[in-house]
């Protein structure tokens, strides 16, 4: 049993040398952005509608990452513990559901129903997605719930890369192109019809995981455990339930996520879970994690910012293929948020004790 | 002679003020209990004190210097120890290296002594090993120096976190509730062992202990937390008979979940 | 009562069932088909499926206390996981999967009912060695405390020595390679030997353990005396590998030899420590590029540094990158530690990969033409020469280790690993603490990556994923967090194996993640624990399963 810590301390100023350090680093980075920003936009190489473009496209990426980031924060939520292997929860239903849609497309049902199909293969994929996630806690986490905090992470570990390598052993290695719906092909005003697909998807799920968490009986239940572990328990909720189905409701989303990651980007294999795993880890501590509609809002300035950033950032500098500086992005916002702001923009909100 | 003076020492969080305006002096040598109801502020006051929190306004002494704000192994390094209500043992390590840990400012050799094994890092491991022996020894764990800090019986654990604490030679031992979850034999040994802190060592005992017969026992001085505020301090004769006290005791007494043996009434011995 | 036992050995051997269905449509149990251990016909691939289908007994069996109980209701395990072989084995003839699963194929079928095929032929000899299997661990787990033991320990070094049979063939003298070893691996005689010699050698090792609990109680000397002895002896025979030890050998024990580094420098950090990085490929990273940068004349400055100049200055910079990373999530709790380190490691990845840093890193070709080291007019070039560079490195690292974890410094890292609260309450400075972990541990990491820049001549971003990473994680916790014989032993089963196994290469992560799983779940100390942590880690881990059904509404934790 290990003796649970109390608060952190953080009331008044302390600082240090180290602390000054930190600080300094990141006032260098943030001029080094801000100046290549301002280059960027004297230079004008791109025009509005590039710019534009670049918006839409970061909003579509960003709300994927959303709806797979609000599995991690509900799992924090309740467990105090990032589930390491979401990331693969989400790659499963969208690896899986590839086969579904084959199927489909080559019955020729997916061009004659393409609604039906789009409907099926999303259901399908969360389906997968949710076993996916509830095997991961009943084998991984737990009969490990109470140990100490690194045992369920190297677990957490050890299961996203035993998910990634069963589905590549399963599979195969390759990757795989999802068909074309063809409802979904041009363009909608600006948009790509995909990315307005991928919107509305999104905004539906999140507007039913709303309905579920204030509606529902299994609902409460997560949001009392959530907020006050013990005294859930005491109030009779089945606390483990409640565990089983934050994972359950985290993985469907992640498998919706997956099939319309699909829909953006068509090509899907093993190794698709991972960036946009972290990526939407970094988007759930971006809102505060813990913190659902932080989740949401966090996935929309990380999509928004990878998009824009490494023109607007980068170019002026003459950097040669800034694009691929995307994930540099990402990551250092990763790095940043979890130095400077650990309880994220819009705070954690979270129930009951922390642990450190 | 004042060992720790603490001035309009306050501490809030967020809305809730855990700690308002408190003054206290504890005296060199003396053994001063904090009591007062659950949520009363003490285990702040004792957060403060070691530096773990900082407070929101106010001034702590230590030996007539300041130490508010300090960096919690600063604070210790100074003198000050502690153990916890909830005993925080390094619980995967012996019990001789618990107490070696603590001993670790005193222990003077450079990284390449150690990684030479000089004739300085003999020495100094060699002495540091005799003085956690000679700690263990005092609190009555002689014997069970290989022993796994986990696998200690509960008492024993208790004995280990002060002689951890004794480690770090301090002039000022915060002591939060040390008799907690003791039967009252173990507890008569707690006692004796606290005095004999003061009395062979010359340590200076603040405590923070629900028991009221610990505490009019053992007290040269209480000082009574309410809600943040001092509201009461002298000896336990004078304290006991403050009608404050007996009203934060009794007004909320059933509430705060205090059986009627741990009141402090007038005329209970 | 009956229905509820015969209830949970059928759980247990669907369960194994479930597994062995696992592992064959992911390809590890076909891929192993042509692997022979003994004779003609015991190939690795049966030799997993039977372990599976034992295990299934054994693990029915020991819930139970005699004889009577284990061997009846382990073999109903036992079946009932042969049945489910058989199911998989007919599924996969009778319907078209390949389409979908790769691995779903006839063969799969033949290797599955070893060999007889998806018909009654096949199920019968499927029940027959479920049965058998059964039976083998029902009565191995009503055997008396150490004879089960051995016996499981002398079969697995009889499967290990066939396993090793390409490996340890060219090694051995004539006469011993011939009577061992067939056309493919152990020949029947030679496993029959193989297995009684290791059964006297694992009685007599574990006597002689049995009779040193007391005898080291009482006379302490000779242990003093014994110690150098063996350290000697083992160290002759480390120096000697590049003597008997081919190309190919000496090329594999300097791969393990780096991840002996990696994982002594990861051990400060995450054994001693208790902080879990994720990145540690970085500090690899930055001391290839930095030797190869300093030394090869196709990038940056076009000047060339010796081996040995460059060598120091790898190693510095490495510990400045671990200040550097080290400095900001000192703070930090540990799983956001755990992701902002891995995030470092992806970054230093992506730049390395860049067009960016192309002129000065080489992009994604790398860099070649890097230095190799030479003394006076000894130019170390071969894997066998350079052999003894690594082995000097991992002895230093390793004598580093031991003195800094007796040091105050050591305990500090406990202190910290154990509570970091009460760590400060007792005077230890959390940020010269964990700074000296982060750059030590680093310092050791880029070592690691100056050496094999120079051995392999060249560098490329491919070589530096999130995969090494985990793969020093994962040797880690195999051996046991804080352990250094365990990094030592992890290194030889996770690197050292699968390079030797051609086979397994494609299955090195998947057995990684099991191996994560499997060893937090059933044994978190590892396999040679540090000693004193051993127990308390089991017993945390013990505890948690026992409180996790019902007692989590208490909150302890």
């Amino acid at each position: 049993m290990t003796i649970a810590a109390p608060r952190r301390f953080t009331g008044g100023r302390r600082i240090d040398i180290s602390q000054l350090i930190v600080w300094a680093i990141g006032g260098i980075l943030l001029a080094i952005v801000l100046l290549g920003s301002i280059l960027t936009l004297r230079a004008g190489h791109y025009t509005a509608a590039q710019w534009r473009d670049f918006v839409v496209f970061g909003i579509a990426q960003g709300a994927i990452y959303a709806l797979i980031a609000l599995g991690y924060t509900m799992v924090y939520g309740v467990l105090r513990m990032i589930n390491f292997a979401h990331g693969e929860v989400f790659m499963s239903g969208a690896m899986t559901t590839f086969f579904l849609a084959d199927y489909l497309n080559r019955s020729g049902f997916l061009k004659a129903h393409p609604w039906i199909s789009l409907v099926a293969m999303l259901l399908f994929s969360g389906l997968v997605s949710m076993t996916v996630a509830v095997l991961v806690e009943r084998i991984a986490y737990r009969p490990l719930r109470g140990a100490p905090r690194l045992v369920p992470l190297i677990t957490a570990v050890g299961a996203s890369f035993f998910l990634q390598y069963t589905f590549r052993g399963l599979f195969g290695s390759g990757v795989r192109a999802y068909p074309a719906i063809p409802v979904l092909q041009g363009k909608l005003w600006v948009f790509q019809k995909t990315q307005v697909a991928v919107f509305i998807g999104v905004l539906i799920t999140l507007a039913l995981l709303v309905l579920f968490l204030q509606r529902t009986r299994a609902g409460l239940a997560i949001r009392a455990v959530a907020e006050d572990r013990e005294a859930a328990a005491l109030m009779g909720v089945d606390v483990d339930r409640a565990i089983v189905t934050t994972f359950a409701v985290g993985g469907f989303m992640a498998g919706i996520a997956g099939v319309l990651y699909a829909l953006v980007f068509v090509q899907v294999q093993f190794f698709m879970g991972f960036l946009p795993g972290i990526k939407a880890f970094t988007a759930a501590v971006l809102g505060g994690i813990g913190n659902l509609p932080g989740a949401a809002v966090g996935g929309l300035v990380l999509g928004v910012i990878e998009s824009i950033g490494p023109s607007l950032f980068f170019d002026g500098y003459g950097i040669r293929a800034a694009h691929q500086l995307k994930d540099v992005i990402a990551f250092t916002i990763l790095v940043l948020i979890l130095i400077f702001r650990p309880t994220g923009l819009l705070g954690e909100r979270l129930g009951g004790e922390e642990r450190v | 002679m004042v060992l720790l003076e603490t001035s309009h020492l306050t501490k809030r969080f967020g809305g809730l003020v855990a700690l308002r305006d408190v003054d206290l002096v504890v005296q060199e040598r003396a053994i001063h209990s904090v009591i007062g109801p659950n949520g009363a502020g003490k285990t702040t006051l004792f957060n403060c004190i070691t530096g773990f929190l900082v407070p929101d306004a106010g001034d702590i002494r230590f030996s007539g210097t300041s130490i508010t704000g300090l960096r919690p192994d600063l604070v210790a390094r100074l003198g000050i120890a502690r153990t916890y209500q909830n005993i925080r043992l390094f619980r995967h390590l012996s019990v001789l290296d618990n107490v070696l840990i603590g001993l670790h400012p005193h222990i003077n050799y450079s990284l390449l002594d150690a990684i030479l094994r000089t004739p300085r890092y003999r020495r100094a491991e060699r002495a540091a090993e005799r003085e956690a022996r000679e700690l263990l020894a005092f609190v009555g764990l002689a014997g069970k120096e290989f022993f796994t800090a986990a696998n200690l019986p509960y008492g024993d654990q208790r004995r280990l976190e002060i002689a951890r604490a004794l480690a770090l030679r301090p002039k000022l031992l915060l002591l939060d509730e040390p008799t907690a979850g003791m039967n009252p034999h173990e507890t008569e040994e707690m006692i004796r062992l606290i005095r004999r802190l003061r009395d062979e060592r010359g340590i200076t005992i603040l405590l923070i202990e629900h028991d009221m017969k610990v505490v009019m026992n053992i007290s040269d001085v209480v000082t009574v937390l309410d809600f943040g505020e001092k509201i009461a301090e002298g000896t336990p004769e004078e304290v006991r008979r403050d009608p404050r006290v007996i009203e934060a005791y009794l007004g909320r007494g059933a509430a705060s979940g205090l059986g009627p043996s741990t009141l402090p009434l007038p005329g209970e011995a | 009562m009956i229905v509820r036992a015969a209830r949970r050995a059928i759980f247990i051997g669907l369960v194994a069932g479930i597994a062995a269905w696992h592992l064959s449509l992911v390809g590890l149990i076909p891929a192993f088909a042509q692997r022979r251990l003994v004779g003609d016909t015991l190939t690795f691939s049966y030799a997993l499926l039977i372990a599976l289908l034992a295990l299934a007994a054994f693990a029915t069996g020991r819930r139970y206390p005699g004889a009577a109980q284990r061997i009846p209701w382990g073999i109903l395990s036992a079946l009932v996981s042969s049945l489910m072989l058989f199911l998989l084995a007919l599924l996969v003839t009778h319907l078209n999967l390949r389409q979908i699963l790769l691995n779903a194929t006839p063969e799969l079928a033949r290797v599955l009912t070893f060999g007889g095929g998806a018909s009654g032929a096949g199920l019968v000899r499927l029940l027959l060695i479920g049965l058998l299997a059964g039976l083998f661990a029902g009565g191995l787990s009503a055997l008396p405390r150490p004879w089960g033991r051995v016996i499981v320990s002398a079969a697995l070094m009889t499967l290990l020595l066939g396993l090793l049979r390409d490996v340890l063939g060219p090694l051995l003298p004539q006469v011993v390679t011939s009577f061992l070893y067939g056309t493919a691996g152990l020949s029947l005689a030679g496993a029959v030997v193989t297995f009684l010699l290791a059964a006297v050698l694992f009685t007599l090792r574990w006597s002689l353990r049995a009779n040193a609990v007391t005898a080291r109680a009482t006379a302490a000397v000779p242990a003093t005396v014994r110690q150098p002895v063996i350290q000697a002896l083992l160290l002759l025979i480390l120096a000697s590998v590049p003597l008997w030890a081919g190309l190919f050998l000496s090329n594999v024990a300097d791969f393990v030899g780096f991840y002996i580094l990696m994982g002594l420098g990861l051990n400060l950090v995450l054994g001693f420590a208790g902080l879990l990085d994720l990145g540690y490929v970085a500090f690899f990273a930055v001391g290839a590029y930095t030797m190869a940068v300093l030394t090869s004349p196709e990038v940056g400055q076009r000047f060339t540094l010796d081996f040995w100049v460059a060598l120091p200055i790898a190693v510095v910079t490495t510990v400045l990158a671990g200040l550097l990373v080290g400095l900001p999530v000192l703070r930090m709790r540990g799983d956001y530690l755990a992701i902002a380190t891995l995030g470092f490691g992806e970054i230093v990845r992506l730049l390395v990969l860049s067009d960016w840093l192309k002129p000065y890193l080489g992009g994604a070709q790398g860099v070649t033409r890097i230095a190799r080291p030479s003394i006076a007019s000894w130019r170390i070039d071969s894997p066998q020469e350079f052999y003894l560079l690594v082995l000097i490195s991992c002895l230093f690292a390793w004598f580093l280790s031991v003195r800094l974890r007796d040091s105050r410094l050591g305990r500090s890292w406990f202190a910290i690993r154990e509570d970091e609260h009460v760590a400060q309450a007792m005077g230890i400075n959390r940020v010269t603490v964990k700074l000296s972990a982060f750059a030590i541990g680093a310092s050791f990491g880029g070592l690691s990556g100056a050496l094999f820049a120079s051995l392999v001549g060249s560098v490329v971003p491919a070589s530096f994923s999130l995969l090494v990473s985990i793969n020093v994680v994962a040797l880690l916790v195999l051996g046991g967090m804080g352990s250094l014989p365990g990094v030592v032993v992890g290194a030889l089963a996770l690197v050292g194996l699968p390079e030797l196994l051609r086979e397994f290469q494609e299955y090195r992560l998947l057995v990684y993640g099991i191996v994560l799983i499997a060893m937090m779940l059933f044994r978190p100390a590892g396999l040679l624990p540090e000693r004193i942590h051993r127990r308390e880690l089991e017993e945390a881990v013990e505890e948690a399963r026992e409180i996790a059904p019902a007692e989590i509404a208490t909150g302890r934790g």
